[in-house]
């Protein structure tokens, strides 16, 4: 569907003053027609049940002033800059960016392996920093899906609860049937006669598990493309989440799981006693002990995950899902398997979801419906997205801007997802392709042919 | 046999609501071939709107029942229609020459902004309103189990009927309907014949957000109680209704509609309430693999 480009954009800076007073003044006013009832009212339910209301035209009237003002300032801003995109660097500036881009990758690794020593004694950060990596990694994982195979997830939060509560159920009851186990009690495999490496065994487990999910959910969505198989993919997030919101024997519902056993430093507890982890190594215990433990094993997750996307781009299945991304029809028609295609990224990307869940399920000890909602999904596709689609910096650096942002802002708790989704929409007008991400493929033709789509275009109908 | 009646008649009622939501997602899709996913929360910000009004009209000491409705009817459609030509402006028409992702990221983005305005603006809790419309009729009464008509939901459907005459007028006999309808087919060779598709576009969302806030407006009468999440559940069964009407049939939105009215009704009367909007959600994904072009849609040729 090729939409006529009609901006006059080229005709608008020759426009004055007047023109741009107008444009305010009419944004002023749909500002005002706009918020008059939403924020110039307020309502509340009152103490008997009977809905009151408040009048709040002071905010209504600071709002539409910035409204006008800000509107000013937006169009005198495109005048002076200009239309963005059109700057061409200098090669010798091209080439330091190149340079620092190279340094950056191992800059931030080194960053990353000494953070629990730099910050050792500040817990908070501590806890931030294993936060970010668990949103790096699960940013890793979405980018094999939505990144390099081009197909937009939009319930990816739905294989990082399985993970998660498979992790808690098998580590908690072993298989979760009971009555199976009555009738049949050979398969009656109590995860936690495997003592402290409980977590060990169940990490892979989770994965396997979420990426069985993730085939289950590919298999029936394989011939849907685009926006289908986003509002598929969120529409299975959500059953995912409704089923174990409501299956209240197996996963206690809204009260959720509590009591997730801790991991082990290879089955050595990081506990006080005395074949705690502390006492073997003969220094005095601190719980600061576990956060360091837990912090360097999201990081070994995460940089595993990174490992294999990179690994996975060199091989066949790795050039099959860009070149999917690219063109299906013509991946179609060179003989590539889309169904093993598809499926394989689902899969793997899924079992890095997983593995990110049951990490989460034993970092927090407790986990409820409440922490797989739509809105991770949006947030973890955010992280993509910011990051440009397939590049793998570029996901980890949005991660940090992302989850420290929410951290800055804290304070401002009810405004978060606010900012978050203008911040959305304006990257999608001014960087769709990330703010330093690009997608390029991985193998390209030395030679560049101008028989590519720059010539074809005219086709889409 | 009662009971299923009653289910009946609560379903069509319901479906009605759904059926007006997804004509907003149906048409907007028909045009730019876009989910538009904010359109839940012009629907929720449609029922705040009345919600508002309603309040102000009251405590301004009109006493006119109809003439209160007639009048938060006007307001909340007006005023959400302008929502909707807004989030139009601002979040996608920047966008039409973009990537393929880049409308159904930025609706997203769209939806959280919406409903946290909400949220922040008018509060999280629930807003519950007294009933407006009271009364009805018993149809049938068996002794034990009465079939019930009330008031509210001959209202909602009748508002429906009128609503969908008027809209279904637009669309094939004025000159905005021939317009949008051309848009539809083919941009491009609309715009050499001299139609604004700009113009086209935006009132589509208008229109579309209008409806939904009337169907806000419904569900404002018919359940008493608007608050700042509803919108997300709502637009995602709109949806499905319009995927199983066939997306971008007009007709087909208003039947996906009420048959998902119906089906959400009776799963909930006969099997259970915890699961139904995992039937909705279900039935959504059975659709779109089994039957893509849906009830009454066309099949979608691939070009390459």
């Amino acid at each position: 569907m090729a939409a006529p480009a009609s901006y006059p954009a080229s005709a608008e800076p020759t426009a004055g003053f007047a023109f741009i007073l107008k444009k305010a003044v009419i944004s002023a006013l749909v500002a005002l027609v706009l918020f008059f009832l939403m924020i110039g009212i307020r309502t509340e339910a009152g103490s008997s049940g009977q809905l009151i209301y408040w009048t709040r035209f002071g905010e209504l009237a600071s709002i539409v002033g910035a409204v006008f003002v800000g509107s000013i300032v937006i169009e005198l801003l495109r005048r002076w800059i200009g239309p963005v995109g059109g700057v061409e660097l200098p090669a010798s500036v091209r080439g330091g960016f190149a340079v620092l881009g190279r340094l950056l990758a191992p800059a931030l690794l080194i960053f990353a392996l000494l953070v629990p020593v730099i910050f050792y004694n500040q817990r908070y950060l501590l806890d931030l920093a294993i936060l970010v990596m668990t949103y790096v990694m699960l940013g890793w994982g979405l980018n094999i899906v939505v990144g390099l195979a081009g197909l937009l997830d939009l319930g990816y939060v739905a294989f990082y609860a399985v993970g998660a509560y498979s992790y808690a159920l098998l580590a908690q009851s072993g298989l979760p049937f009971p009555h199976f186990i009555d009738t049949y009690p050979y398969v009656a495999l109590d995860f936690l006669q495997l003592g402290q490496w409980a977590f060990w065994v169940l990490l892979p487990v989770s994965g396997l598990l979420a990426a069985l999910w993730g085939v289950i959910l590919g298999f029936p969505v394989l011939r849907l493309r685009g926006d289908y198989l986003a509002i598929v993919t969120l529409a299975f997030g959500e059953i995912i989440r409704l089923v174990i919101l409501n299956w209240q024997d197996l996963t206690g519902g809204p009260n959720g799981i509590s009591g997730i056993p801790r991991p082990t430093v290879f089955g050595i507890p990081l506990t006080p006693g005395e074949n705690g982890f502390a006492a073997m190594i003969g220094v005095p215990f601190s719980p600061t002990h576990r956060l360091v433990f837990l912090f360097y094993l999201i990081l070994a997750l995460a940089l595993i995950t990174n490992w294999v996307t990179i690994r996975l781009r060199r091989l066949p299945i790795g050039r099959a899902w860009e070149a999917m991304r690219e063109d299906e029809v013509a991946c179609r028609a060179l003989g590539i398997n889309i169904t093993t295609t598809k499926l394989s990224a689902f899969a793997i990307g899924a079992m890095f979801g997983g593995f990110a869940g049951a990490f989460f399920a034993t970092r927090q000890g407790f986990i409820s419906p409440e922490s797989f909602s739509f809105q991770e999904s949006a947030l973890v596709l955010a992280i993509v997205v910011l990051g440009g689609m397939g590049s793998q910096l570029g996901v980890a650096l949005a991660a940090i801007a992302m989850i420290g942002g929410f951290e800055l802002f804290r304070g401002l708790d009810q405004f978060r997802m606010l900012v978050f989704g203008g911040v959305m929409v304006l990257l999608m007008i001014w960087r769709p392709r990330g703010l330093i991400g690009h997608r390029a493929p991985t193998v390209f033709l030395q030679k560049r042919t101008e028989i590519s789509a720059s010539l074809v275009k005219e086709g889409h109908g | 046999m009662d009971y299923f009646f009653q289910q009946l008649i609560n379903g069509l009622v319901l479906g009605s609501i759904y059926g007006l939501i997804a004509i907003g997602y149906t048409m907007v899709y028909g045009i730019v071939g876009m989910i538009n996913f904010a359109h839940g929360d012009i629907f929720m910000i449609g029922g705040f709107i009345a919600l508002i009004t309603f309040l102000i009209l009251v405590s301004i000491g009109m006493t006119m029942v109809p003439v209160i409705l007639l009048l938060v009817l006007l307001v909340a459609m007006a005023v959400t229609a302008l929502y909707g030509w807004t989030v139009e402006r601002i979040a996608y028409r920047p966008l039409r020459q973009s990537f393929r992702l880049a409308p159904m990221l930025s609706a997203i983005g769209m939806s959280f902004v919406l409903s946290n305005f909400a949220q922040v603006s008018q509060g999280a809790r629930v807003k519950p309103v007294p009933p407006i419309i009271t009364g009805g009729y018993t149809l049938h009464d068996s002794g034990n189990f009465a079939v019930q008509l009330s008031n509210v939901q001959i209202v909602v459907v009748v508002t429906t009927i009128v609503l969908l005459a008027a809209f279904t007028y637009i669309v094939s006999r004025t000159r905005f309907g021939r317009d949008m309808r051309a848009c539809e087919q083919d941009q491009t060779m609309a715009a050499l014949l001299g139609v604004d598709v700009d113009r086209t576009i935006s009132m589509t969302f208008v229109i579309g957000a209008a409806l939904a806030a009337v169907a806000g407006m419904m569900y404002l009468l018919y359940y008493g109680l608007v608050d700042f999440f509803m919108g997300f559940i709502a637009g995602i069964k709109a949806f499905t209704a319009a995927v199983l009407g066939g997306i971008g049939s007009l007709p087909g939105a208003m039947l996906g509609g009420l048959a998902i009215g119906l089906i959400e009704t009776f799963w909930s009367a006969y099997f259970s309430v915890e699961y139904k909007d995992v039937a909705a959600f279900s039935i959504l994904i059975i659709v779109l693999i089994f039957m893509p072009t849906g009830l009454l849609g066309r099949p979608e040729v691939e070009k390459v």
